[in-house]
């Protein structure tokens, strides 16, 4: 068992290190991703850590011209959601790409990148996708 | 056989829709307030309102939350319990199905349910950000994906899986547009074409400006009771017969289907199911027009039409007024507007209209039976009421 709590907080820890990780219920089995302090589907509350593959299909997508503030400098970009390799999805900013090239169903990989240079906790580290 | 009514709705009312320069939310919430009264003559408020609930979303627009309470005092029925309920978008059928809940719990036997949201004030990123708290934060809105954004890529998902058009998507724009010129209370006056909705500029892909439902300062209430005290208040009550409200993930990237929306489905069914109805009975119905896909996604997920055949509905005209089912004849939230704390009993009223013969030139000959279709989110909450007319 591992001596790290399973929350939303610790994901992004992770990222900072390079890994894509997920609770996977002792009980029941469930991956949740992100990881949850409670099994949504046998409400068991111990977990381990597993990692995750970061590759995956994109689902959808769109590009986002009209940004709040924050994004403004960024706009237009494009966002999607994943479905990674073992089934489950996360969405995220895809980078690398012209919208023009975008298509349902591409291979994009999680890049890590920008997670490094990162502003200190409790600023997230920001994944996005790239094509493989 | 019909189902029995629930509760029944005695009077109604809506503010002016739009841009309401210099007013607060709760003075909208009074004019909304002061049409029902004058709409219910024999209702004595401070007497016969026991309880009410207030639809509102967004503190940050007026740097006021507490509305329930604010909403008692400035509509004049201090001192009765008076709650806000919040569930995004949907936070006013939330709010009527509250009221549904107290008026069977027998704790009170009239209730004032209803919603605002006063929203013109803000620039265009701050409504942009507000809207964006509806959905989840350490995954959707901390990755810059906004409110439009994810209704946008359930648009591309439904284009990709069964062909939807952006014609198609701007064919409810033009018909909701052309209701709301039938509607004083609309925020919009002019009618648009397909043309103009696909020279639009995009706000995320493939939704365009005039794709997308409007920022709006308005309110709306509806006046429910017992079914059998109803004919005390006035001689054309509406019943609510079916009630179905229901939740999803927070995250649309957790959802089984990004083509439709479950919370909904479920929703209508329950509502359906109560109601003793199928959607080949309903009359007129106001569905969540918040963006021009997701009143093709509500097609099917209400049983409209099947899965994938929502564009093509659209495009019919079955869903214009004269068709065999017009669908948000007050112009939707796309034309009447959407102060998102009141779109849900703005539907209700709307429907209430319908079924008392009172919606003048926009009118659907004969509805007896109405339903309403509120969703809050990319669609974690959803509730969907069914109505009919006394004379069903
Ligand atoms: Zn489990």
């Amino acid at each position: 068992m591992s001596q790290t709590s399973f929350t939303i907080e610790q994901f992004y820890k992770y990222l900072t290190e390079g890994k894509l990780m997920a609770g996977k219920c002792t009980r029941c089995g469930k991956i949740h991703l992100p990881p949850r302090p409670l099994c949504d589907n046998c409400f068991n509350n111990q977990f381990e850590w597993t990692e995750i593959s970061g590759k995956g299909k994109l689902v959808t997508y769109t590009v986002i011209h009209i940004a709040p503030q924050q994004f403004q400098a960024m706009a237009p970009y494009a966002v999607g959601i994943v479905q990674l390799e073992n089934g489950l999805k996360i969405p995220g900013m895809i980078s690398g790409v012209a919208p023009e090239q975008m298509r349902i169903g591409m291979e994009l990989a999680i890049d890590f990148g920008a997670c490094s240079t990162a502003q200190p906790w409790p600023q997230w580290p920001r994944y996005c996708f790239k094509p493989l | 056989m019909v189902g029995k009514p629930l509760v029944s709705i005695v009077s109604a009312g809506l503010s002016k829709f739009g841009k309401r320069e210099g007013l607060y939310a709760r003075e909208l919430f009074a004019e909304a307030f002061k049409e029902a009264l004058d709409r219910c003559p024999r209702l004595e408020p401070k007497r016969d309102i026991k309880a009410m609930f207030v639809g509102h979303m967004g503190e940050a627009y007026e740097h006021q939350g507490h509305t329930g309470a604010a909403a008692a005092d400035w509509t004049g029925l201090l001192n009765i319990p008076a709650t806000r309920t919040e569930a995004a978008c949907a936070s006013s059928g939330a709010a009527l199905r509250s009221g549904v809940y107290a008026v069977l719990s027998g704790l009170a036997d009239v209730v004032l349910v209803g919603g605002v949201e006063k929203m013109t004030h803000r620039t265009t990123a701050e409504v942009t950000e507000y809207l964006a708290m509806a959905s989840d934060y350490p995954f959707e809105q901390w990755h810059g994906i906004t409110f439009p954004g994810l209704f946008a890529l359930m648009a591309k998902a439904h284009m990709h899986q069964y062909g939807t058009t952006e014609a198609q998507l701007a064919a409810v724009a033009v018909k909701n547009h052309y209701h709301g010129t039938l509607n004083p209370k609309a925020q919009m006056q002019k009618e648009i074409t397909v043309e103009t909705v696909l020279a639009s500029r995009i706000v995320a892909s493939p939704l365009k400006l005039y794709d997308c439902s409007l920022i709006t300062d308005g309110a709306s209430c509806a006046i429910l009771t017992k079914p059998e005290l109803a004919r005390r208040f006035t001689d054309q009550p509406v019943h609510i017969i079916g009630s179905g409200q229901a939740s999803d993930t927070i995250g649309l990237y957790e959802r089984q289907s990004l083509t439709s929306l479950s919370a909904a489905k479920l929703a209508a069914k329950i509502a359906y199911e109560m109601a003793a109805v199928t959607p080949d009975d309903i009359d007129v119905a106001e569905v969540h027009d918040c963006f021009t896909s997701a009143e093709i996604i509500a097609y099917e997920d209400l049983g409209f039409c099947k899965a994938g055949e929502g564009g093509k509905l659209a495009e019919s005209g079955e869903t214009r007024l004269g068709g065999r089912l017009p669908v948000n004849t007050s112009g939707g939230l796309k034309a009447k507007g959407h102060p998102v704390g009141a779109t849900g009993t703005a539907q209700a009223y709307e429907i209430y209209l319908q079924l008392t013969g009172q919606a003048e030139r926009r009118q659907v000959k004969d509805a007896k039976l109405g339903l309403t279709h509120n969703v809050g989110g990319s669609g974690a909450t959803a509730a969907v009421h069914i109505y009919r007319s006394e004379t069903q």
